[in-house]
């Protein structure tokens, strides 16, 4: 089992070396550049915008720029912002909170509707609630987030005038209304992402456990008299979970990309809202250091998720 | 518009027969800027009428948040580092100018204790020098006091190559500045400078403490720790800012007016889109004010029903204009498209340009594109008819553009498109992408072909339309099509920058990496001549006509084709009040009179 680990860790380390390789020649060879706004005011001579890419190295070439990114992010110096001049680590240890808060809670709403709604849809198929539980799920993850999301500001903050639609990430009260605010600005971005999330999850969840329930060590289970609750928690949703394993830890590294769509519409300062207008800046510290630590998320959780199938099943052995 | 025109026009308002605003919005309508136009009129001696203001709370403090939208946000609090307007506006709400802009181009004086005149004094005969007096018992948010010592560090700051100062152009022309006392200095130009209000006033002009940034002039400016938690003298104290998200203040019980500011905290939320920027303000009212509404006036329109706000416009100095080019964007010489050794085939012909200026509808394009938001070539339109020279007013005329065409001898084709000899009216027409312009060069296009041209449309991503990377054909510097169309910013109050943009040595061209600002690649001895004694002309008159001469060439001409003036457009919430926009200023620049109702 750890000899397993650290081969993949070893793996890992090339691939994550060809990722940044990659990332940063398509950003270089990508159009545009950070000072742009200055090239099109009067009033800033041109030295200036000149000046300012002599000094944060912008002039170099292409091999040059990156080995010296290399080197300082090995050294744990992610850079600065070339539009804000701060301390990308700064930047992003900013948003983070808000991106983990908000796409978290919308992923344990996802499952929370899902493992219930899947399990009993699959335990009773074509029943009138698997019936309409699949027709609601179908519409689920058909409307994109981008659709549910103004369909929501229209109903509950212009016409209801209940919910705020504009999120702030430092809300200025402290104890139970700080609660209650924050419950109330998350609310619709929670439940855009969490709806979403939980009708493709309830598709899963019901496949995998009408997979498992038909096999023979169900049947014994129950012939062994066992109550149908333990049968159901104990022996299907078990088995039934590795798949939906597989699917959550791969969303996982999304969690921290933010939710690009959904954040804009809500004006969220999570970590996708920073991607965006980091790449409509040109702002490549800042995409740099975002991409990259998503890549490794990535390859971390799938060797997260290889593991956990071990746990869930113990006849799968690690070589 | 002659000297003698414009004196006689001074006389007037002197006399009380032609109002102050009239005459600023007359040489408005002119192409000048209203900064300019209020120092022709305080060089006559008119007097500055102080703009009442209404400010109605009688003490500090009470009003509760203001809470304002910016739907791009601030990334940066440095007002030398400023890239745009949103870090100018964020920085406003901590830092201050000597003097301020207000919507008639008056200067206001903040940190000053007075506004320098040549009546008082200040301003120097031979333009060389001016005065400011300071006002005393200012203090920074950290309690330290105010001095002409700040003034002339933010000078070094600034001017310092090394700092990479966005404003470095309103410094680097002043020679030295001396401390006369501890609240008076004296700044000297390296020329007679006609213009002296540029550097210390406006959005360009907020002042940073010597005490805060010292440590952290030239190179290391980047390290400064205040870039992002800025100490003023603002009406409001730095509580935290996250960069491209959020500012916030809280009431500063040291600011040095009475009974101001009225709120308690402000918040500048940015991130997001001008529609529910627009919405927040207006429809649910769960902000007070939001910045630049570029919203079709349809959708504003419905928005207002609510009676929660209103949108606000202020005629600012964009304009939204069709560029011609002078040189030949399909032949390559010494690997160079649109260069000066290749004239256009058929744009140098002035008939073509004449006819294509007469096919833009631009009633058509403020009505059903820009609404409020902008103004017909407002350019020319907005002053009376009796002062502008009949040349220079526009029209759609698609019957007067054929027989321009004709009379020059470009006859149509069997296709239906106009040649004279091997030369056909084809022109590829771009712009950045962006809906309204992709509307307008619709309408364009659909009446060129009425008159036997075809354009053909192209758009460009805006990120690459405006970059600066000169290896790339389709940055609208190097102009690498026939016609272009983008907006062009006059929002310094001084012309002088903005009508460089014709002078010959400005060429934009492969050698200087495309960064020269005369785009159009048109050249003009006599424009040259004009521009070149505007520099020196220290009488604010006589100066204001060569300006009008130099626009009034640049239209005849056909240069350019102006579109639209487009207005400062802000969400204003009903219960808002003190919030005079200037479009000569940023939109905070009055923020300590801001007070709700």
């Amino acid at each position: 089992m750890s000899r397993y680990v650290v081969r993949r860790l070893l793996i890992a380390v090339p691939v994550i070396f060809g990722i940044s390789l990659v990332l940063f020649t398509i950003l270089a060879l990508a159009p545009g550049d950070p000072f742009e706004e200055l090239a099109t005011n009067p009033n800033v001579p041109p030295e200036v915008r000149m000046n300012l890419r002599a000094k944060f190295g912008l002039d170099d070439p292409l091999p040059v720029r990156y080995a010296r990114w290399l080197t300082s992010m090995a050294r744990g110096d992610w850079g600065f912002s070339f539009v804000s001049r701060v301390n990308v680590d700064t930047l992003i240890m900013q948003r983070l909170p808000t991106s983990l808060f908000v796409l978290g809670s919308a992923q344990l709403l996802g499952l929370l509707i899902a493992l219930p709604i899947g399990t009993y849809s699959a335990l009773r198929p074509y029943s009138l609630f698997d019936q309409i539980a699949t027709t609601l799920a179908f519409i689920g993850f058909s409307l994109p987030t981008f659709f549910t999301g103004l369909v929501f500001i229209l109903v509950f903050s212009l016409w209801l005038d209940w919910l705020p639609f504009i999120y702030r990430a430092d809300i200025a009260a402290t104890g139970w209304r700080w609660w209650w605010e924050n419950a109330r600005q998350a609310a619709m971005p929670v439940a855009v992402l969490g709806l979403f999330q939980g009708a493709t999850l309830t598709r899963f969840v019901r496949s995998a456990v009408i997979d498992v329930i038909r096999l023979d060590y169900v049947n014994t289970a129950r012939a062994k008299g066992l109550s149908e609750g333990v049968t159901v928690v104990k022996h299907v949703i078990r088995n039934a979970l590795i798949p939906v394993v597989t699917l959550v830890a791969l969303q996982i590294p999304g969690i921290f990309t933010g939710a690009v769509i959904t954040e804009q519409i809500f004006r969220i300062p999570g970590i996708g809202s920073l991607l965006i207008s980091s790449i409509l800046a040109n702002d490549t510290p800042v995409i740099m250091a975002i991409t990259f630590v998503f890549s490794c998320l990535v390859v971390i959780f799938n060797l997260v998720a290889d593991l956990l199938y071990g746990w869930l099943d113990p006849r799968i052995a690690y070589r | 518009m002659e000297e003698g025109q414009l004196r006689a026009l001074i006389e007037q308002v002197r006399a009380g027969a032609l109002s102050r605003r009239g005459f600023v919005q007359m040489m408005v309508g002119l192409g000048l800027t209203a900064p300019l136009a209020g120092q022709m009129l305080a060089g006559a001696g008119v007097a500055a009428a102080q703009t009442k203001v209404q400010y109605a709370p009688t003490k500090r403090g009470g009003g509760g948040a203001l809470k304002i939208l910016w739907w791009q946000s601030p990334t940066l609090l440095n007002p030398h580092f400023a890239t745009g307007t949103k870090d100018q506006d964020g920085s406003r709400i901590f830092y201050e100018p000597l003097a301020a802009f207000d919507p008639d181009g008056n200067l206001v004086p903040i940190l000053a204790a007075e506004i320098p005149s040549l009546q008082n004094g200040a301003v120097a005969k031979d333009g060389k020098s001016v005065t400011w007096k300071l006002k005393k018992n200012v203090v920074w948010h950290d309690g330290k006091p105010f001095t002409a010592d700040d003034i002339v560090f933010n000078w070094e700051y600034a001017a310092d190559p090394a700092t990479a100062a966005t404003t470095i152009s309103s410094y680097k022309d002043i020679a030295r500045i001396d401390k006369l006392d501890s609240h008076t200095v004296k700044l000297t130009f390296k020329n007679p400078t006609p213009f002296w209000s540029d550097g210390f006033c406006g959005y360009r002009g907020m002042i940073i403490p010597k005490h805060v940034f010292e440590a952290f002039k030239g190179a290391k400016s980047r390290e400064a720790p205040a870039n992002i938690k800025p100490v003023g003298t603002g009406p409001y104290k730095y509580v935290d800012f996250k960069p491209g998200d959020i500012v916030r203040g809280e009431l500063n019980s040291t600011y040095h007016m009475p009974n101001r500011p009225h709120f308690d905290t402000i918040e500048m939320k940015g991130g997001g889109d001008a529609v529910s920027a627009g919405r927040a303000v207006v429809q649910t009212g769960e902000y007070d004010y939001a910045w630049n509404m570029q919203v079709e006036e349809e959708i504003m329109r419905r928005m207002e029903q609510g009676g929660r706000g209103k949108f606000e416009t202020a005629p600012g100095g964009n304009i939204e204009h069709i560029q011609c080019n002078q040189t030949d964007p399909n032949k390559d010489v010494d690997g160079e498209r649109s260069s000066i050794k290749a004239p256009h085939p058929f744009l140098t012909d002035p008939a073509v340009r004449q006819a294509l200026s007469l096919l833009v509808d631009r009633a058509s394009v403020q009505e059903e594109i820009y609404g409020r938001g902008g103004q017909a070539t407002a350019n020319f339109l907005n002053s009376p008819p009796k002062y502008v020279s009949k040349n220079n007013r526009w029209e759609f005329n698609v019957d007067k553009a054929n027989q321009i065409l004709d009379a020059a001898g470009w006859k149509r084709g069997a296709d239906g498109i106009r040649a004279k000899g091997d030369k056909k009216l084809r022109m590829v027409y771009q712009t950045s992408i962006n809906a309204p312009r992709q509307k307008t060069q619709a309408i364009v296009k659909q009446a060129a072909a009425k008159t036997g041209i075809e354009l053909e449309l192209k758009s460009v991503t805006a990120s690459v339309f405006f970059s600066s990377d000169a290896a790339n054909p389709d940055i609208y510097s190097r102009f690498s099509t026939d016609l272009q169309m983008y907006t062009t910013t006059q929002a310094s109050p001084d012309p002088q920058t903005f009508m460089e943009q014709f002078a010959s040595w400005e060429v934009s061209a492969k050698d200087n990496k495309y960064q020269g600002r005369n785009i159009t690649r048109w050249r003009n001895d006599e424009y040259d001549k004009l521009f070149r004694a505007a520099e020196t002309e220290l009488d604010p008159v006589k100066r204001a006509a060569l300006f009008i001469r130099m626009n009034d060439m640049v239209i005849q001409n056909v240069v350019v084709i102006p579109v639209i003036f487009r207005n400062k457009v802000q969400a204003v919430s009903s219960r808002l009040r003190g919030h005079e926009i200037s479009g000569w200023d940023n939109d905070t620049a009055n923020l300590f009179n801001w007070f709700r109702v």
